[in-house]
């Protein structure tokens, strides 16, 4: 089978890369889903604060995602469902995706150009080092959260949370609601990795202390959960021994960090950033492999779901371009170099002839910043600057790069995140 | 009373592998394991290594047995369709002092009957395993050392000694063991049964089975040693196994490959008293980290995706204890590195002995290959296609990233020792194994566990009778 | 006058607010905010504070188990676990089409929970 583009997901990046590309003038796009339903993790996420920019209005998480596959479905934009890539290789100029399903058995799609839209996965407790015994009762918190809002299980009546990014806090409120006893979000960081509104709606609504500057240092039970044992940490993270405090429970949910999910594009030789753990773009949010693309969490984990959609409009409306062989000439690409507090840029690189007149650039803080400063440079010049009253590593920053500020020659582009004073 | 001619207490490797040697004869014989499956204590949490035989002492029966073991490993994981390598080991010093100890550690192998060693200086070791680290001054290479998974000789040995009539009986805790009318009387948690013998398999307990029946008493001390798991990303790191020799940094920990292309570092080696204590502590993890980077440089150990510890039955003798300990007593105690190695020859020994005190006749029905869950992903695309064509239960993958499909996980609950729990279905296909550690595929599991096996999922385990996954449904009957 | 401290939870922003309050309870100003969302969620945080409640209910005869659900607008705070409870008793017949009432008038709030997905008959 041969298609145009085939986008490698059908959560919120693959729907908007898609649908982008269709309206882009593509006739071929073809959505591979693993799941037996498009969404991907929206489905789960019940809860509302989803879509404000995007809508105007505050969708939960399904809602968000009906929006979206509407559109695909009203397009008449096939998605395959329930089928799993499972190799992906560019022979020539084509790219040779091979999925296999119930439905279809094994079937390899050839595609002009790829979208890399698989999202992300939650950091498991090994990749903690979390010592003590290994029950039932630990559940990384997406787990939670679909054994609830899926399934209609509750996994655990007290529960102790480690992590509070956004995924903890929210189950915090969930199990809560649902009638369990969440006895504390324990936070290894001096801040919560979440969003603000959440911290207030989900924990201070409900009593939930947040424990700042803590990890759990021991997990007891031998069959099932018994309780955790919690300490605080020093500057470093290192516990800090006398503080330990046991805390008898059934359950331990883990929040701790999302990584993107890359095996694929490992596969085909897509280069990735290791600040990221995605793909290194340019400005065409291109891979190191030509045709391949990549847009939302898979690309680097985003804090809205509405930046996801938005990254992936771009992603398609690219992808397209390149099939369609509507691309400028390729000129020199000028790489963007994240400073101070910034921790990467995405995209990496802009190629000026290729870039359209306004290009955003994301990227994330590596600690909170109060009276904080973004700024532009082209080489030493200084592009652009903007006061931002806070900045924190939970929260996506972005700077809307414009075309007019470059003369092309530069040899490099840095982006700068500090604080107002520094110099 | 259920009678049998021989009852093995304890369904570790080796007592399936001493199972499976007994069907080789005919007669009525039972497994009893406290566990609801194979392979739930010493056996699963360890090494996964095919030990050379250089290490024990000549003359000892650890020595024998290893030597023995490693060489049926390569007919027997084809019989059964299990995983294993030989990769090789190297055994490293960082000094040149120590040479002569890696001469000892030669010479003792070669009076063990070991074959295809070599001693290399640390260039000649880096130019074969480039990870080494520069510290390395000299290395044993012993070519017949390989690597297993565990668990899948286990279960295949189980398996085939199911296939072969063997009867097992998962949840059956032994309580005791007496003389009796027809040789003992075995108690259990599911009431007694008879035996004309007994084989006492039982790991860490092996001491307190064997004190039951014998005069003189056993003493095992469960010494605990803990683990890191890297990604498959990191499995390529080395390729062969590094062990460091004792030395001026103590005992060192490996750094090895897995059959299933993992990267493992450990064990630590902590006598602890209790015989359940599986837990891992910081402490531990931390030595890990630290003494496998003494041998191997630029581990990524960023890719740590799990940890663990596991339990070695020492015994106060040093050795293993094998063989007749009472009439009709037969013991495999004590039986801690290289167990898991030594196990094939343990089984073999000991029905040998059984045989011959029994007078048991051989089954002239044996059969000695045994099939395991197919590894669909490991299949060229060709074959691949068309065993989805056959059966489409093969293409709906539920691990993602193991690769593992509905329909390993299916064959799984539905094999000769079927998997009843998370961590059962975990062990024989791997879902679950992989970088998100279970965190996508485990509701799905759960829900194929309560498909095939007619359950609700608050009737689902991780592992054992408690341990229950989800607790209760958020909005009674539908 | 007291002056209380709020983090705006009407979008992921998360203003702080000062909602300066006179002596009889009446909300004076709101500052902090950046938008005028801001200053409604401040007032009524000090005054009679509301929540979006989402949850699932259970489906009978559908190709789900359970279809998720909310309430179409906010409810006072301190009806929420009341309005939880509610949704618990609640059964809803497949199939289900997303912005269906399936609790209308919730705990007599004069709010609607509505299914926030479609579910198919079974």
């Amino acid at each position: 089978m041969k298609v145009d583009i085939v986008t490698i997901g059908g959560g919120p990046a693959g729907l908007a890369a898609a649908i982008a590309a269709r309206e882009s003038g593509v006739e071929q796009v073809l959505i591979l889903e693993r799941e037996p339903e498009l969404g991907g993790i929206l489905n789960q996420c019940i809860h509302n604060g989803f879509g404000l920019h995007t809508f105007k209005e505050e969708l939960t998480g399904p809602e968000y995602a009906a929006r979206f596959i509407e559109k695909a479905e009203a397009l008449g934009i096939p998605h395959w469902l329930s089928t799993t890539v499972v190799d992906l290789q560019r022979q020539g100029d084509r790219l040779l995706v091979t999925c296999v399903s119930r439905e279809r058995g094994l079937q390899v799609v050839e595609a002009g150009a790829v979208v890399l839209c698989m999202g992300c996965r939650e950091r498991p407790r090994g990749a903690l080092n979390i010592p003590g015994t290994r029950p039932a009762g630990i559940f990384s918190a997406g787990t939670a959260q679909r054994l609830v809002n899926l399934e209609g299980y509750l996994p655990g009546r007290e529960v102790v949370i480690l992590g509070s990014g956004d995924i903890g806090l929210i189950m915090a409120r969930r199990m809560t609601l649902e009638g369990a006893k969440v006895k504390c979000v324990a936070e290894l960081m001096p801040y919560s990795g979440g969003l603000k509104r959440n911290i207030v709606q989900c924990l201070d609504d409900y009593g939930i202390p947040l424990k700042l500057s803590h990890t759990v240092v021991d997990i007891q039970g031998k069959e099932r959960v018994t309780g955790v044992t919690i300490a605080q940490v020093d500057g470093k993270g290192k516990p800090i021994p006398g503080t330990e405090e046991q805390i008898p429970c059934d359950t331990l949910l883990l929040s701790v960090g999302l990584i993107p999910e890359n095996e694929l594009s490992k596969e085909v030789g897509v280069q990735l950033s290791p600040v990221t753990n995605g793909p290194t773009v340019n400005e065409s949010l291109e891979t190191s492999i030509p045709g391949v693309f990549a847009c939302g969490n898979v690309l680097h984990v985003h804090d809205l779901v509405d930046y996801v959609s938005e990254e992936a409009e771009q992603a398609g409306k690219h992808a397209a371009a390149y099939v369609q062989g509507k691309r400028a000439a390729q000129g020199r690409e000028i790489p963007l170099k994240p400073e101070g507090a910034a921790r990467y840029t995405v995209p990496a690189a802009v190629d000026p002839q290729r870039m359209e007149d306004q290009l955003v650039v994301r990227f994330r803080v590596s600690r909170n910043i109060r009276k904080g400063l973004v700024q532009v440079y082209g080489d030493d010049k200084l592009l652009y600057t903007r006061k931002r009253p806070v900045m924190a590593p939970g929260e996506m920053e972005q700077v809307v790069f414009q075309k007019a500020w470059l003369t092309g020659g530069e040899r490099e582009i840095r982006v700068v995140a500090k604080e107002e004073e520094a110099k | 009373m259920k009678a049998y001619d021989v009852i093995v207490i304890g369904a570790g490797v080796v007592g399936a592998a001493t199972a499976r040697e007994l069907s080789r004869r005919q007669g009525r014989f039972l497994v009893v394991e406290k566990a609801l499956d194979v392979c739930e204590g010493t056996s699963k949490a360890n090494s996964a290594i095919v030990h050379a035989g250089f290490d024990a002492e000549p003359g000892t029966v650890k020595a024998k047995m290893n030597v023995r073991g490693n060489e049926k490993m390569d007919k027997l994981s084809q019989e059964l369709d299990v995983p294993f390598q030989r990769v090789g080991a190297f055994v490293v010093c960082f000094s040149q002092e120590e040479l002569p100890k890696l001469q000892e550690l030669y010479d003792r192998g070669v009076q063990n009957g070991v074959t295809d060693m070599e001693l290399l200086t640390g260039d000649q070791a880096r130019a074969l395993e480039p990870h080494l680290s520069q510290e390395v001054a000299g290395a044993l290479l012993a070519k017949t050392s390989g690597i297993v998974c565990p668990f899948e000789l286990t279960l295949g040995l189980a398996e085939s000694a199911a296939k072969n009539g063997v009867a097992f009986s998962f949840d059956t805790q032994v309580t005791g063991v007496e003389p009796g009318e027809q040789g003992w009387v075995v108690h259990t948690s599911q009431g007694d049964f008879s035996a004309r013998a007994v084989v006492n398999a039982a790991g860490v307990f092996s001491d307190q089975v064997h004190n039951w029946v014998c005069e003189e008493k056993l003493h095992i001390t469960p010494r605990r040693g803990e683990y890191c798991l890297l990604d498959h990303t990191a499995g390529n790191h080395v390729s062969h196994t590094v062990f460091q020799l004792p030395g001026k940094y103590g005992k060192g920990v490996l750094v090895s490959p897995t059959v299933h292309g993992n990267l493992l570092l450990g064990p630590t080696a902590k006598d602890i008293g209790d015989p359940e204590d599986t837990a891992t502590t910081a402490a531990g993890l931390q030595e890990v980290l630290e003494k496998s980077a003494l041998g191997v440089k630029d581990i990524p150990t960023r890719q740590v995706i799990t940890s663990f510890a596991g339990l070695r039955a020492h015994e106060d003798g040093d050795d293993f204890v094998l063989g007749e300990s009472a009439p009709g007593f037969f013991d495999a105690a004590g039986i801690e590195s290289p167990g898991l190695t030594s196990a094939p020859a343990i089984g073999e020994y000991l029905a040998e002995l059984i045989t011959e005190k029994l007078g048991l006749s051989e089954n002239p029905a044996f059969d000695p290959l045994r099939k395991g869950v197919p590894k669909v992903k490991d299949l060229p695309v060709e074959e691949r296609a068309a065993l989805l064509r056959k059966d489409p239960a093969y293409g709906q993958i539920v691990c993602r990233c193991e690769e593992i499909s509905y329909g390993e996980i299916r064959d799984a609950i539905h094999g000769i020792l079927g998997a009843k729990t998370l961590d059962g279905i975990k062990r024989r296909t791997r879902a679950g194994m992989g970088r998100c550690q279970g965190g996508f595929c485990s509701p799905r599991v759960m829900d194929l566990l309560s498909q095939e096996l007619g359950l609700d999922l608050t009737q689902i385990r991780k592992s054992g009778n408690d341990a229950q996954i989800v607790l209760e449904k958020t909005r009674g009957e539908g | 006058m007291a002056v209380r401290e709020l983090t705006c939870i009407s979008c992921p922003l998360g203003c702080p607010l000062q909602v300066e309050i006179d002596e009889a309870g009446q909300v004076v100003r709101v500052t902090g905010n950046t938008c005028k969302r801001g200053e409604v969620y401040g007032t009524k945080e000090v005054t009679a504070p509301e929540r979006t409640v989402t949850s699932t209910m259970r489906v009978e005869g559908g190709a789900q188990p359970l279809v998720p659900v909310r309430t179409r607008g906010d409810i006072p705070k301190e009806k929420i676990f009341a309005c939880m409870e509610a949704i618990r008793q609640g059964r809803v017949q497949a199939p289900v089409q997303l912005g269906d009432v399936v609790l209308p008038n919730v705990c007599g709030t004069g709010v609607d929970v509505v299914a926030t997905k479609g579910v198919a008959g079974g």
